[in-house]
């Protein structure tokens, strides 16, 4: 289950950041902002491999000592990432799923983008995108 | 409606044809409108016109390039995107593939389109020359926003020579 779900735009801004409400949210925000160095040290790393295709879906970023909080990256094609930090204490999620729930998140985001109302580059004030993340966030399968 | 009008452009056959119609016809009142929207125009006149056309292309530009790329993180270097644009996004819109494309490779391409879908119906040759320019504005602000979503700042111009045969020139700015 998403404890933590932020979408950074292509200049390292956030475009939307939630998470469960819990006493210590900063430290959420915290994991996001140190996962994207690893998220730009992925993205630079897939540049220089001669790989044919790219994946959008960057993975697990890194191990960490907290086996109960993991964090996952997905960047786009116009250099919006999208961060998940995932509380698997409960359950073992699978690789499946996630790519899945980032999968969502990518449609749910190119709508917003598509969205007349909205100005690229301010932040998600959707409703549509709250209630896909909320939905996210309450239950994974 | 942008975003109906985007999917079904992109893929779901047997509507493809009425789409494109409808586009055109919005595209022409468009112009006809954002253009006599200035009954006196002075020297700064013309260009007014056409940048408020040019912002709106750009704004679907910048939409459609989030929507149309998908799955793979294809772009390893410029000439891709400018290949994708070429490929993929005018047959998204045209339903046709550009004509040809040409680089001095230092940051200049030339987009060549023999039959310009929303020229095609107007004239075959020199007649009607000046008002081209205008019914190219839409269009240059499209492939600015595409390339501005793909992380790419440029300055994209058109020229026609003879209709339906239109020049995009698209000049990628380095900071």
């Amino acid at each position: 289950m998403a404890v933590c779900v932020a979408v950074i735009a292509k200049e390292n801004y956030p475009l939307y950041i939630r998470s469960v409400p819990t006493e210590n949210e900063l430290k959420f925000h915290y994991m996001v902002h140190t996962s994207l160095d690893v998220v730009d040290e992925k993205i630079s790393a897939m540049g220089k491999a001669l790989v044919d295709q790219r994946e959008l879906y960057l993975g697990l970023l890194y191990p960490t000592e907290d086996y109960k909080l993991r964090r996952y990256g997905y960047v786009t094609n116009s250099k919006v990432k999208f961060v998940m930090v995932v509380d698997s204490s409960n359950t073992a999620l699978r690789d499946n799923e996630i790519r899945s729930m980032f999968r969502k998140l990518h449609n749910s985001y190119t709508d917003v983008m598509c969205n007349p109302f909205y100005n690229p580059g301010d932040r998600i004030q959707s409703r549509a995108f709250d209630g896909m993340v909320t939905s996210m966030m309450i239950q994974v399968c | 409606m942008r975003t109906r009008g985007a999917e079904r452009l992109l893929g779901r056959g047997g509507r493809r044809m009425a789409d494109a119609a409808l586009f055109e016809f919005l595209h022409t009142e468009m112009v006809a409108e954002l253009w006599a929207q200035d009954p006196d125009p002075g020297p700064g006149g013309q260009k007014m016109s056409l940048s408020v056309l040019e912002g709106m292309g750009f704004r679907v530009g910048q939409a459609l390039g989030e929507r149309l790329p998908r799955e793979t993180l294809a772009f390893r270097e410029e000439l891709d995107v400018l290949k994708f644009l070429c490929k993929d996004v005018w047959a998204a819109v045209f339903q046709k593939q550009m004509d040809s494309l040409r680089t001095n490779h230092q940051g200049t391409y030339v987009l060549q389109d023999n039959s310009f879908p929303l020229l095609i119906r107007m004239a075959s040759g020199l007649q009607y020359l000046e008002e081209a320019p205008k019914f190219l504005a839409f269009t240059c602000g499209l492939l600015r926003g595409t390339l501005s979503t793909l992380g790419i700042k440029s300055l994209v111009t058109a020229s026609v020579a003879a209709l339906p045969a239109c020049k995009f020139q698209v000049v990628i700015q380095r900071s």
